[in-house]
C-alpha cells in the first residue's frame, strides 16, 4: 500500500525506491533473452551446451573466490552479476566452440577479471570482455572458427546427444559446415588484394542480413534483436540512450566518411553497425555500470571512443572484429574520464568555483 | 523562464519521485484534544537556549511566555495550556537525549482560550515593528527547518529583497499539512504574505506549490481576490511540477525562476526571501490577535494510523496521546517517523513531544519494518542512479567510496561534501541499498568537528 519499501527508522530517508542489484542483473538478462534464443535456434544444441557450461564455470569461479574469502557463497551469487558476466561471454563465443573454451572462459572471467580486482564494482575492466580476448590471443584458431547457421530441427542439425558429443569431443566433419562472418571475410578478401567491390559481388559472400542467419557467435547473429533488448533496456530505465548511440555514432561517422571517399577499401556505415558486436557492444557491453562513466558527458566521451577504436580496429588491425579490444581500451580510460568529467554542482562552475553574483538589475 | 523550464521538461535538476501517499489530503484539519500534561522542550532551535521565567507551582495562562532569551537567533516559548508548571528539568527530546523542558499540568475546569493576546491594530506598524512582534510570537520555520522566522525575514543593511517567495511544495511524501493549510487557511495565509512582504519590503509575493495541489492554488488564489487590494502581480500562486526535494529552497528557486544560488550565498543576495506557507499563515493570524504560537498543524498518517488526519495540536503534548488519539494506541517507537518519510528523523520514545518544527508524524505497520530485515546491502555497482538523482550536482556514489575508506578531507575538499542538504535522494534510489545519505552526515560531522578543532 505504501508503494515503497520501509526502511527501519533509525536516519532517514525511511523510505526505498525499491530497487535492487539482483534484480538490475535479471533485466539485463531478460533483455539478452530473445537473441539467446534465436541463436540457440540457429545454432542448435552445441550453442546451448555452451552457454550452459559457460555460465556454469562464470560461477564456479565466483563461487571458489568468494569461498577463499571465508564469506558464503550463495549470498554472492544471488546478485546475478558472474550469471550475467558468463552469459555475455557466451554470446561472444563461436556458438560451436569445444566445452573447455567457454569453461576456460568463465573461470577467467570472474576470477582473473572480477574477484582479483575485488569483486563486484571494483573491477576495471569489463570481466566478459577480458575473457573473450584472453581466449582470442590465447586461442585464436577455435575462437575464430564459425560454422554455417543449421537450425534446431532442420536437416543434418545435431540432436542433443550429438551436440553434446561436438561440445564435448570437438567438430565432426568441420568443414562441412564452416564458414566465415562477414568483418572475417572482408578482411581475409582484403589482404588477398581483392578489393570490397570485387568481394561482395561473388557469389559466395557472406549475406548480411538484419535478422537472418548471418555467420558469428550468439551475439553477433542478430543485430535486430539484440537491438530490440537494448532498447527494452532503455525503457526499463537500466541504460540510457547515451552510451548505445555514442558508440553506434563512433564506428557509423567514420565508417560514412571512409566509405564515401573510398568504397573499395571501406566498409559502410550499415555493414559496420549490423556486422560483428557492434550492437551487442553498444547495448550490453560497454553500458556496463560498473567500467563506464558515471556522468551523461562522460558515458558519451566514453561510448563514442569505444565505437571510433572499434572501426580503427576493424578498418586497420589485424583482427576483423574489434569491439570487445575497444572496450576494454575505452574502460581504462573511464577513471580518467570520471576525474575530468564531473557533474556540476548546484551554484558553482563547472571547476568547482562559486557562481558569481549576478550585477545589480536596474 | 517559463518558456525555458517548459523544454526542459522538469523543475529543477535531477530529484526523485517517490509515491505520494498523500492518504490525508482530502480530510479536514480536525483539532486534537488537549492533553493533560504538555512537555515544552526549552531546545527546538539554534540559536541561545531560552531561559524559563516561570517557577515551579506557577500558575501560567494558555498563550504566556514561559520561557526568552536575548539572543536574536533564537525565540521565547509560550504556554501551550492554561494549568500549573509541575516540573523544571530533563525530560526526553526528540533527539534521544534528555533536554531541559517545562511541563504543564492542565486545569481539568479550564476552557484553554487563548486570553493572554490582546487584539492590536496593524495598519501603521513598520518593518521594524512587525519583526519584533514576530520575534514575540516565537514563531520558527513550521516546515520543519524550525529557523526562527524574525531573523529569516530580516533583510541585512547591504542587501534589498523584491520578492517574497511562499513555499507551498510539500515535497514530502505523506505530509499534507500545508496543502491543508493553503486550502482551509488561505486567508490567514495571504495576510501572513502581507506581514512578511512589509518586514522585507518586497514588492511582490509569489506562492509556489507543487502541480499535483491544484485545490491549494484554487483556494490561494481566491483568497487573494477576496482579500480585495492586492495590485495586479503583487500576490499570485504559481504551479511547479512535482518532484522531490522541492520544497528546498534552492530547488524552487531554480524551478519558479530557473535560477541558482551562487555557493556560499543566501536567496537574500538575489532579492528573495523564501517562506514556508504554514509559518505565514500562522503569522497572519497571531499577529493582529496579538498572541504566541502554542500550537501547529500536525499530519499525523501512514498505515498505522485509524484515523490518520491533519491535526491542530498543543505544542509539547506527547506523541503517546497523540498516537492514542490518531488511533495507534499500540505501537513501538520504531515504527514512528517524526517528519517525512525522506528527511524525517526516528522517535526516541513514545514520551517525546510536538515540538515547533514537526510538520508529521508517521507511523507505519510493524511488518513494513519487517521487510527491512531481509533487505541487503550490495557493493557499489556504480550505476551512477544517485549521481542522476543528486539535486545538488554531486557524486554520491564516489562519495559513498571515499566515506568507507574514511577519506573525509577528500570528500570536503574535492567531491564539495559540504553542499550536500541531506535530503536522501541518493540512498532512496540505490538498488545496492547503500546508506549513503547515512554515511554522509557522519562524514559531515566529522568534518565540522575537524574544522572546529583547528
Amino acid at each position: 500500500m505504501t508503494g515503497f519499501v520501509a526502511t527501519a527508522p533509525l536516519a532517514s530517508p525511511h523510505a526505498h525506491s525499491g530497487g535492487r542489484v539482483t534484480w538490475v542483473m535479471g533485466k539485463v538478462m531478460l533483455a539478452l533473452a530473445p537473441a539467446t534464443l534465436y541463436g540457440f535456434w540457429l545454432y542448435g544444441w552445441p550453442a546451448i551446451h555452451l552457454w550452459v557450461i559457460t555460465i556454469l564455470f562464470s560461477l564456479l569461479g565466483e563461487a571458489f573466490c568468494v569461498r577463499l574469502m571465508g564469506r558464503r557463497a550463495i549470498p554472492v551469487l544471488m546478485d546475478g552479476s558472474a550469471a550475467l558476466t558468463g552469459w555475455l561471454l557466451a554470446l561472444s563465443l563461436p556458438p560451436w566452440a569445444p566445452w573447455w573454451l567457454g569453461a576456460v572462459g568463465g573461470l577467467f572471467a570472474t576470477v582473473i577479471a572480477k574477484q582479483v580486482f575485488g569483486g563486484l564494482g571494483q573491477n576495471l575492466f569489463n570481466p566478459a570482455m577480458v575473457a573473450r580476448v584472453a581466449l582470442l590471443i590465447s586461442f585464436p584458431v577455435p575462437m575464430t572458427q564459425m560454422v554455417a547457421a543449421l537450425p534446431l530441427g532442420s536437416v543434418g542439425a545435431p540432436d542433443f546427444v550429438q551436440g553434446l558429443r561436438i561440445t564435448l569431443a570437438g567438430m565432426p566433419n568441420y568443414d562441412a559446415v564452416a564458414s566465415a562472418s562477414l568483418l572475417g571475410h572482408a578482411k581475409t578478401e582484403l589482404s588477398r588484394g581483392i578489393d570490397l567491390v570485387q568481394t561482395f559481388a561473388s557469389a559466395n559472400a557472406p549475406a548480411l542480413s538484419f535478422i537472418g542467419a548471418r555467420t558469428g557467435s550468439l551475439g553477433e547473429t542478430s543485430a535486430l534483436l539484440i537491438a530490440a533488448g537494448g532498447i527494452a533496456l532503455i525503457f526499463l530505465r537500466i541504460i540510457t540512450w547515451h552510451i548505445p548511440v555514442a558508440m553506434l555514432l563512433g564506428i557509423a561517422l567514420p565508417a560514412l566518411i571512409g566509405h564515401a571517399i573510398d568504397p573499395a577499401r571501406y566498409l559502410g556505415a550499415g555493414t559496420h553497425l549490423l556486422s560483428g558486436a557492434a550492437m551487442l557492444g553498444a547495448f550490453f557491453i560497454a553500458t556496463d555500470y560498473v567500467t563506464s562513466p558515471n556522468t551523461r558527458l562522460g558515458q558519451l566521451v566514453f561510448a563514442f571512443g569505444c565505437g571510433f577504436l572499434t572501426w580503427v580496429i576493424r578498418t586497420y588491425g589485424g583482427y576483423p572484429e574489434g569491439v570487445a579490444f575497444a572496450v576494454l581500451l575505452m574502460n581504462a580510460l573511464t577513471p580518467a574520464i570520471d576525474r575530468l568529467i564531473k557533474p556540476r554542482i548546484y551554484g558553482r562552475d563547472r571547476k568547482g568555483k562559486p557562481m558569481e553574483l549576478p550585477e545589480e538589475k536596474a | 523562464m517559463k518558456l525555458l523550464s517548459y523544454f526542459r521538461g522538469e523543475a529543477f535538476q535531477r530529484g526523485v519521485h517517490p509515491p505520494a501517499n498523500k492518504l490525508t489530503a482530502g480530510t479536514k484539519i480536525r483539532r486534537l484534544p488537549f492533553p493533560p500534561r504538555v512537555i515544552v522542550p526549552l531546545s527546538q532551535h539554534i540559536g541561545k537556549v531560552p531561559r524559563p521565567i516561570v517557577k515551579l507551582g506557577q500558575e501560567v495562562v494558555r498563550g504566556e511566555p514561559i520561557a526568552r532569551t536575548d539572543d536574536w537567533l533564537s525565540v521565547p516559548h509560550h504556554a501551550p495550556l492554561t494549568g500549573v508548571v509541575e516540573f523544571i528539568g530533563l525530560r526526553p527530546g526528540v533527539r534521544g537525549s534528555w533536554v531541559e523542558s517545562i511541563v504543564i499540568r492542565a486545569h481539568p475546569g479550564a476552557t484553554q482560550e487563548d486570553l493572554w493576546g490582546q487584539a492590536r491594530d496593524l495598519t501603521d506598524a513598520g518593518s521594524s515593528d512587525i519583526l519584533q512582534m514576530i520575534w514575540d510570537t516565537g514563531m520558527v520555520g513550521l516546515g520543519g527547518a524550525a529557523f526562527p522566522t524574525h531573523a529569516k525575514l530580516t533583510v541585512p543593511k547591504q542587501a534589498k529583497v523584491h520578492t517574497l517567495v511562499v513555499n507551498g511544495c510539500e515535497c514530502e511524501p505523506y505530509l499534507t499539512c500545508d496543502h491543508r493549510v493553503m486550502i482551509e487557511q488561505a486567508d490567514d495565509l495571504v495576510q501572513g504574505i502581507r506581514y512578511g512582504m512589509r518586514a522585507t519590503g518586497a514588492g511582490r509575493a509569489i506562492v509556489g506549490i507543487e502541480d499535483n495541489k491544484r485545490d491549494a492554488r484554487d483556494a490561494v488564489e481566491a483568497a487573494i481576490k477576496r482579500a480585495g487590494n492586492v495590485s495586479e502581480g503583487e500576490i499570485y500562486a504559481e504551479m511547479v511540477p512535482t518532484k522531490y526535494p522541492q520544497g528546498s529552497e534552492k530547488m524552487l528557486l531554480m524551478a519558479l525562476f530557473g535560477i541558482e544560488i551562487p555557493a556560499g550565498q543566501l536567496p537574500v543576495s538575489l532579492g528573495m526571501v523564501v517562506n514556508n506557507v504554514g509559518t505565514l499563515a500562522a503569522l497572519g493570524k497571531l499577529l493582529p490577535a496579538g498572541r504566541g504560537l502554542t500550537e501547529r498543524v500536525v499530519t499525523i498518517t501512514g498505515p498505522g494510523v485509524a484515523k490518520p488526519g491533519d491535526y491542530i495540536v498543543p505544542l509539547g503534548t506527547p506523541l503517546r496521546f497523540v498516537l492514542d488519539y490518531a488511533g495507534a494506541p499500540d505501537v513501538d517507537a520504531k515504527q514512528i517517523i517524526l517528519g517525512g518519510p525522506m528527511m524525517g528523523q526516528a522517535a526516541a520514545s513514545l514520551d517525546v513531544p510536538i515540538t515547533k518544527g514537526m510538520s508529521g508524524v508517521l507511523v507505519m505497520r510493524a511488518d513494513d519494518m519487517a521487510l527491512q530485515a531481509d533487505r541487503k546491502t550490495y557493493p557499489c555497482i556504480k550505476c551512477a542512479e544517485c549521481v542522476e538523482s543528486c539535486p545538488m550536482g554531486l557524486n554520491p556514489s564516489t562519495l559513498g567510496m571515499l566515506a568507507a575508506k574514511r577519506e573525509y578531507d577528500r570528500m570536503g575538499a574535492e567531491y564539495y561534501l559540504g553542499e550536500c542538504f541531506e535530503c536522501g535522494c541518493c540512498s532512496y534510489v540505490c538498488p545496492s541499498n547503500i546508506p549513503l545519505v547515512q554515511q554522509f552526515r557522519v562524514a559531515k560531522q566529522i568534518l565540522r568537528e575537524k574544522a572546529i578543532a583547528k
